[in-house]
């Protein structure tokens, strides 16, 4: 076997375990809330205690623990999230299906426009090193980092959607049913918020590392050898100084894609995040549960995803494979 | 100051170097030439601006320092007022550079082959594509390195230190410059290594007739190869002339005294250390800035720097009494040393008690088997050389008796008759306190967040029950052993030159009152000059405190200066064991002859 798909598969099976532990945390953690879903579901009527019996035996909330815990499991695994607690009890694959596209979407796109950017500027400032350039991304990051994302994206709403300019709508409320390419629109803002949220932690990691590899006596060597500095930075300099960066960009973007509860509000967006404030708001169990696990789930691969290709692109590692 | 040739390849002329800002100096007033196919060394110690002054011929400053002035030309082609594009084409082109340490310079995620070939590519030698691969195989050849497809496919963590540096050789002679800087290419290789890399440089620079500026601290290295020696203290240069002239007959105090440390395996007396070290940029006084150090200064040297003088115009000197000194004027002051010469003629175990003893030791390094079934004998009031190359298994044996070998360990070490615990953690307190270990490196060996006061008590705190004034009267006392100042114990290791922070690490295991000390190549990270101040140092505290020594080192030729025993070392295995003057005057082994041969050494006409 390959060893790096060895290596692939242990990760893998040691990301199952997590989730299996994060499984029954999410599992106790809400059988600890006060009151049950029987509770939750009928509300005022609970003291009804005829009918709140009933209910429980319905939802099989008198069985005991265990069998409540392997039952939900066992489900996850086929695939089966359960049914909804709240309304009419919709399937909650359905129910949280779309607002799991949005949110990749999102995700996504605010990925391909950060990571791009923080590399150029922290490579850039890295080598005009305490250059007026160099002065002025660091304050932008420091300033933009210590802002919530939300007081970013009410700037934004401000100067793009309301009161500067009309060029772009203030409500990012994506319509999944309708296609994509008329909706791209909606969501430039909340895109943007989210890069610059991400933008400082990744340029400015990424410039600490470059600094740091361009005072390497390879990097010197280069150098002396003749090599022109566009080729030292992007050849020499570059390949090394990543390194240490892919652990910080997948921690963020995992967090991004774990939902920016505040952004996905401001924007009226139909994300995971609110999703799952609601849910919790509502008691309804089953999507709370559906949705930490996913969310858990993207850690875990994003973190994986990242030692790989530390693996594939350090020739050290790679190499000492066995 | 040169000759009548005129086949000037680089000329130095007033070089002056400074921090930026400060403005301080580093370098100032260097001038020399270099001719055509000639080798010039250029020696001196830490912080004498040497390797600024070398990297200052490819107009490279590090960070912080820039050129103040002066001039500096290659083959008609004025360095210094280069444009960019113009200076790329000159590095790597007209002037290459070989760097001390190959391992650090290689691009660790770059094939080597890749790294080869970029120097060709750049730099657009030949005509076409096919020229510069049959070229990047000739260079290979060249160095002696294997050019098969496979080779330059690996990395260079996958090559062993000597492959590392022949590659950065190789990379430096790639498009046949006219003068070559090797900045200290051989301090990180073994001795055996180190000889190769030598004959590989005298090979290529006579062959190809490139000129080579050769950047040391050591005179030993240089001895064979280079044709012109230059001396550099404090940024300037106190000596130039030819190499023999040098060796049999300095001028200055400076040069005289740098020979004196040289440890020489056919030397009749001890190396002699430089007290103090070389100051550092900003520290340099006015006038000779060596006459704090030298035994023969006099009251001029403190106010009014000597001008160049010298007997002929290749020799020149920077010295008030340079022709004093040149008649045989003593450069050092006090009694000679002689070696320590309580060694006996047969091995130990019948004269004296055995302190640790190693039996029939195999030990592990994860799953591997790194030390073969190995035994020897540390004997009381007894120093013993354990000599190797890196990869030998000297530190390994060294850490297992210090009890800090983290793997499985069979066969028995006995401290004084009982055995001891794998690990420290085992061992009693006593125990624990008996066996004291310096470590190679001061740099990293002292925790650079403690004062020397902090890293001192440490030890008295763990192992002895005395009060403030007590503790701080020991430190006092200790300090005073290793002939440091006490104001020192409220300073920070990086405040310290390395000599200084060796003798702090030698304290500290003094502190515990050991009655085995283990120096793991204490002084392999130090300058020639200060090595022998530390050399003599330890034979000063062993005829002291009777300590019984262990002293681990991949230099041969400090093994009589310190040991009376000596154990050579190869892969795991002990291969030879003995009286030191047997061992070096009738060595059996053939890997003791083999690691005699490569180890450097001065003319035996060399004066001092």
């Amino acid at each position: 076997m390959p060893p790096l798909l060895k290596i692939l598969i242990m990760r893998l099976g040691l990301g199952v375990l997590t989730l299996l532990l994060v499984s029954l945390v999410v599992f106790a953690a809400t059988q600890a809330l006060p009151g049950d879903a029987a509770k939750a579901i009928l509300g005022k009527d609970s003291a009804d205690t005829e009918r709140y019996e009933a209910l429980r035996k319905q939802l099989r909330l008198d069985r005991p623990l265990v069998e409540q815990y392997t039952n939900w499991l066992g489900g996850v695994v086929r695939g089966d999230l359960g049914r909804s607690l709240v309304g009419a009890g919709a399937n909650v694959t359905d129910l949280i299906g779309a607002r799991v596209v949005n949110s990749a979407i999102l995700v996504l796109l605010a990925a391909l426009v950060s990571i791009p950017i923080s590399i150029l500027l922290g490579a850039l400032s890295a080598i005009w090193r305490d250059s007026k350039f160099d002065n002025a991304v660091n304050m932008t990051n420091l300033s933009l980092a210590s802002l919530p994302e939300f007081v970013i994206g009410i700037l934004l709403v401000l100067v793009f959607a309301t009161a500067v300019f009309k060029w772009l709508p203030s409500v990012s409320n994506v319509n999944s049913l309708l296609p994509l390419a008329g909706q791209m629109k909606l969501f430039v803002l909340p895109v943007i918020t989210l890069a610059l949220a991400v933008i400082p932690y990744v340029s400015r990691m990424l410039r600490a590392s470059t600094v740091e590899v361009l005072e390497s006596e390879y990097v010197m060597m280069a150098r002396l050898k003749g090599v022109s500095e566009p080729r030292v930075l992007w050849h020499h300099a570059l390949p090394n100084a990543i390194v240490p960066t892919i652990q910080v960009i997948a921690i963020n973007i995992a967090w991004l894609a774990g939902g920016i509860v505040t952004v996905e509000y401001l924007f009226t967006f139909p994300g995971v995040g609110a999703g799952l404030v609601d849910a919790v708001a509502n008691r309804d169990m089953p999507v709370v549960q559906a949705l930490v696990l996913l969310m858990a789930a993207i850690y875990v691969l994003l973190n994986l995803m990242a030692d790989i290709f530390t693996i594939l692109i350090s020739p050290r590692l790679r190499t000492g494979l066995r | 100051m040169s000759g009548a040739r005129t086949d000037i390849v680089l000329t130095v002329e007033d070089l002056r170097v400074v921090l930026d800002p400060s403005g301080i100096e580093i370098d100032d007033g260097v001038s020399f030439i270099i001719h055509e196919g000639e080798v010039l060394g250029l020696v001196g110690e830490s912080a004498s601006g040497k390797t600024t002054a070398a990297t200052s011929l490819l107009a490279y400053q590090r960070r912080g320092a820039k050129v103040a002035g002066g001039r500096i030309d290659i083959a008609g082609t004025d360095v210094l007022s280069l444009s960019r594009p113009e200076l790329r084409k000159v590095r790597g082109g007209l002037i290459s550079y070989v760097p001390q340490d190959a391992s650090a310079s290689l691009n660790p995620a770059l094939r080597i082959g890749d790294q080869l070939l970029e120097i060709l590519n750049e730099h657009s030698f030949g005509s076409s594509q096919a020229e510069r691969q049959a070229r990047l195989l000739e260079m290979m050849d060249e160095v002696l390195l294997p050019n098969d497809r496979a080779f330059l496919r690996r990395y260079p963590h996958q090559l062993s230190g000597g492959q590392q540096q022949r590659v950065v050789i190789a990379m430096a002679m790639a498009n046949r410059p006219r003068i070559i800087v090797l900045d200290e290419p051989t301090t990180a290789l073994d001795v055996t290594t180190q000889a190769h890399v030598l004959e590989t440089v005298r090979h290529l620079t006579s062959s190809y007739g490139v000129s080579a500026l050769y950047v040391t601290h050591d005179l030993a290295v240089v001895s064979c190869l280079v044709d012109r020696i230059a001396i550099m203290y404090a940024g300037r240069l106190v000596e130039i002339g030819p190499r023999a002239d040098l060796f049999t007959g300095a001028y200055h105090p400076y040069t005289r005294r740098l020979l004196a440390a040289i440890p020489d395996i056919h030397a009749t007396r001890p190396p002699r250390g430089i007290p103090g070290s070389a100051p550092r940029p900003g520290n340099r006084v006015a006038g000779c800035a060596f006459a704090p150090r030298c035994d023969c200064r006099i009251d001029k040297c403190a106010t009014e720097l000597p001008p160049y003088a010298g007997p002929d115009a290749d020799h020149q000197v920077c010295c008030w009494r340079w022709e004093e000194v040149g008649q045989g004027l003593s450069v050092i002051a006090g009694e000679e040393l002689v070696f320590p010469t309580t060694r006996v003629e047969e091995p130990c175990r019948s004269v004296n008690n055995v302190v640790v003893d190693v039996r029939n030791v195999t030990a592990f390094y994860q799953r591997k088997e790194v030390l073969h079934d190995v035994s020897t004998t540390l004997c009381e009031h007894r120093c013993l050389a354990l000599v190797g190359e890196s990869g030998s298994g000297k530190t390994t044996l060294a850490r297992c008796i210090a009890g800090l070998h983290q793997f499985k360990i069979e066969g028995a070490i006995e401290f004084n008759g009982k055995p001891l615990a794998r690990e420290t953690r085992g061992r009693t307190s006593a125990e624990r306190q008996a066996i004291q270990y310096i470590f190679q490196s001061p740099y990293s060996s002292l925790n650079p967040r403690k004062t020397i006061r902090q890293l001192l008590a440490q030890p008295i705190d763990i192992f002895f029950d005395l009060d403030r004034d007590g503790t701080e009267e020991r430190m006092v006392q200790v300090l005073e052993q290793v002939a440091l100042e006490s104001s020192l114990l409220n300073r920070y290791p990086e405040q310290l030159s390395g000599g200084e922070r060796q003798r702090v690490a030698i304290a500290r295991a003094l502190v515990a009152e050991p009655s085995v000390l283990i120096c793991d190549e204490v002084t392999s990270w130090l300058d020639v000059s200060v090595q022998a101040a530390i050399i003599e140092l330890l034979v000063h505290l062993q005829g002291e405190t009777g300590v019984s020594m262990l002293f681990v080192t991949h230099n041969l030729a400090l093994v009589r200066s310190i040991a009376q025993e000596v154990a050579v070392m190869q892969d795991g295995r002990i291969v030879e064991h003995g009286v030191v003057d047997a061992v070096l005057d009738d060595p059996q082994a053939e890997y003791t002859r083999l690691l005699l041969g490569d180890t450097p050494t001065i003319p035996a006409d060399c004066r001092i």
